[in-house]
């Protein structure tokens, strides 16, 4: 399996705070790497730094390859790479039709993909004219995630999805999650639901205090309960 | 529907309030005979294309800008220095207008670059300190700019109060050069914001509204951002610089007072506040009010105050006094801002959008 995804000693730092101290990772091709950690160490700044919201102050980032630690955020965008950031991050002045619209950026909306998206998220359908400020928080969440697949995309980084969500929208996200992977993305994924982290993780990533200190198979670490213990400080069966 | 860009009023009473508003202004000749009546509706014709265009700045995109006023300035600068140098004739009109619009583009274009990469903060103080230097320059070049003077000019015989197009024995009313000159700021007016409203519904107007919304995110999805920006930077700059000379061709002078100072910047944003932010059409009803009653409040408020004197109220003849209109045009704008928070054009779009059950759930 190639890696789609190498960072190698990533450092990053906000104003006077060392946040990420030399993250070395992996992201195989075609598979989906969960990354998992206690609150603020560091997933979300890996991601951002990824993103290139977040420059990096040493290391490298490749993606396929190409060298994009330097590159800005469009740029990185361009390549292939779908980003949802966490708190249901979307437009909420323009509709919905209008969110997807900028989210295909170049051209126009691809009718099959979007019935795709419809079929697991017919709310988005209901609410094509609404604003998607009028929405509840979990449309709003499926309304970003949609953003980020409505296009095919080499590479997706997803943070939390299921964070605030209702059961009932967390289980159809996860479903959405599962097709997204079945047609072959790559995707990693930040995510402290551990049925969701349970379910779709191929990989897994754990960071405590802005390094990796686990990788491994996710099954591995879920039939693990020591381990889980050991590495985020309560078993995941707890955590959900 | 296709003249708005697919963006109408959305609201029964705005619909209604705009339409009257336009034929006001498209009659007022005929209708309010007078120099003052004319004036001021060519004021509001050239305010609510400038009004419009920082719309664009400060609506649509989050952007404040301090140099609205200079690149209106560049404008009616543009065409004064060119009908006083080259005499009245169409080319020195075309000569301003050929110099004038490229060099408020390239000026906005340079701002934009070198200062819409950073924080939104430091994109307002260079505009401050741009315009600042601009309007010192201006003065300064007295040779060329006629200086705290300003230049004086006159337009093309056509163009002139002295040329009658249509004689009063015709259809009972006199058109001259005046009233041509006055439907051709209508117009141009007219033109620029519609064609900014095109703007603001295109794909672009999209993208810098949801750079307003959260500059990374678009980012995030693979927009340029700083090209966003400056390129909605200079069609603002163009605008403005278009209503400057509409502005001097209808005053037939350009000077510091009338194009490049900052009360004139102040008087925008008031404007654009009282209309409602990223609407568009709010320029139009800002615009109107706005200088409505900075030409009107005195008069009404002489008569209002007579009224009260005759008939023995006390207190209310000494507060309506003429003299206390500044007073009262302050705290009509802080009444308007604090009862539309959102803008006319905001408040009554709400309105209208509950009225249909517009909340889709």
């Amino acid at each position: 399996m190639t890696d789609l995804l190498k960072l190698s000693g990533v450092h990053t730092h906000i104003g006077r705070y060392h946040i990420l101290q030399g993250i070395d990772l992996s992201v195989a091709q075609g598979q989906t790497t969960m990354l998992l950690g206690r609150n603020g160490a560091g997933k979300t700044t890996t991601l951002r730094t990824i993103m290139g919201l977040w420059q990096a102050s040493r290391g490298e980032i490749s993606l396929a390859g190409e060298r994009i630690e330097s590159r800005t955020t469009p740029d990185i965008a361009r390549l292939g790479v779908g980003y949802v950031p966490e708190s249901m991050a979307v437009f909420s002045d323009l509709t919905v039709k209008e969110n997807l619209v900028l989210a295909a950026r170049d051209g126009p909306l691809d009718d099959s993909q979007l019935e795709w998206i419809f079929g697991f998220f017919p709310a988005l359908r209901r609410f094509w004219l609404s604003r998607a400020g009028s929405l509840s928080g979990g449309q709003k969440q499926m309304l970003s995630i949609a953003r980020a697949i409505i296009e095919p995309r080499k590479l997706l980084l997803i943070d939390e999805p299921t964070k605030g969500l209702a059961p009932a929208i967390v289980v159809a996200l996860i479903e959405c999650l599962k097709e997204i992977k079945r047609k072959g993305a790559t995707i990693l994924l930040v995510e402290q639901n551990f049925f969701a982290a349970r379910e779709l993780g191929d990989n897994v990533l754990v960071m405590d205090n802005g390094t990796i200190v686990h990788r491994g198979d996710m099954a591995a670490l879920a039939s693990d309960v020591p381990l889980q213990e050991r590495l985020l400080g309560l078993s995941l069966e707890t955590h959900q | 529907m296709m003249i708005l860009s697919g963006d109408p009023p959305k609201s029964r009473v705005l619909t209604l309030v705009l339409i009257v508003i336009i034929l006001a202004l498209a009659a007022t000749p005929f209708l309010f005979p007078g120099a003052k009546a004319l004036n001021v509706a060519a004021k509001i014709c050239v305010f609510a294309a400038l009004v419009a265009s920082y719309d664009l700045l400060l609506g649509y995109t989050g952007s404040v800008s301090f140099a609205h006023t200079m690149f209106y300035g560049i404008g009616s600068y543009a065409i004064a220095i060119a009908l006083y140098g080259m005499g009245p004739n169409w080319a020195a009109i075309a000569t301003g207008i050929v110099a004038g619009l490229p060099l408020a583009a390239l000026l906005a274009l340079a701002i934009g670059l070198f200062s819409l990469r950073v924080a939104a903060i430091f994109f307002a103080m260079i505009t401050l300190a741009v315009a600042s230097a601009f309007q010192v320059l201006a003065s300064q070049l007295s040779w060329l700019t006629g200086g705290e003077d300003g230049r004086s000019f006159q337009l093309p015989e056509l163009l002139r109060p002295g040329t009658i197009l249509i004689s009063k024995s015709l259809f009972g009313f006199e058109v001259n050069g005046r009233i041509l000159t006055y439907y051709l700021v209508f117009a141009t007016s007219a033109v620029m914001i519609l064609a900014l409203l095109r703007v603001v519904n295109s794909p672009f107007g999209r993208v810098l509204q949801a750079i307003r919304e959260n500059r990374f995110r678009a980012e995030a999805l693979g927009f340029r951002t700083v090209f966003h920006l400056t390129y909605a930077n200079c069609l603002a700059a163009l605008v403005a610089a278009g209503a400057g000379i509409l502005n001097a061709l209808w005053l037939r002078y350009a000077g510091p007072d009338t194009s490049l100072s900052f009360s004139i910047m102040l008087d925008i944003l008031l404007m654009v506040v009282i209309g409602g932010m990223g609407t568009i059409y709010g320029a139009i009803i800002g615009a109107a009010i706005f200088i409505l009653a900075q030409n009107y409040l005195q008069s009404l408020m002489g008569v209002a105050s007579k009224a009260a004197s005759e008939a023995g109220l006390p207190l209310l003849p000494g507060l309506l006094h003429p003299d206390r209109w500044l007073l009262w045009l302050g705290l009509l704008f802080i009444a308007s801002v604090y009862f539309f928070p959102t803008g006319v054009v905001g408040r009554l779009r709400n309105a209208g959008a509950k009225k249909a059950g517009g909340v889709s759930h």
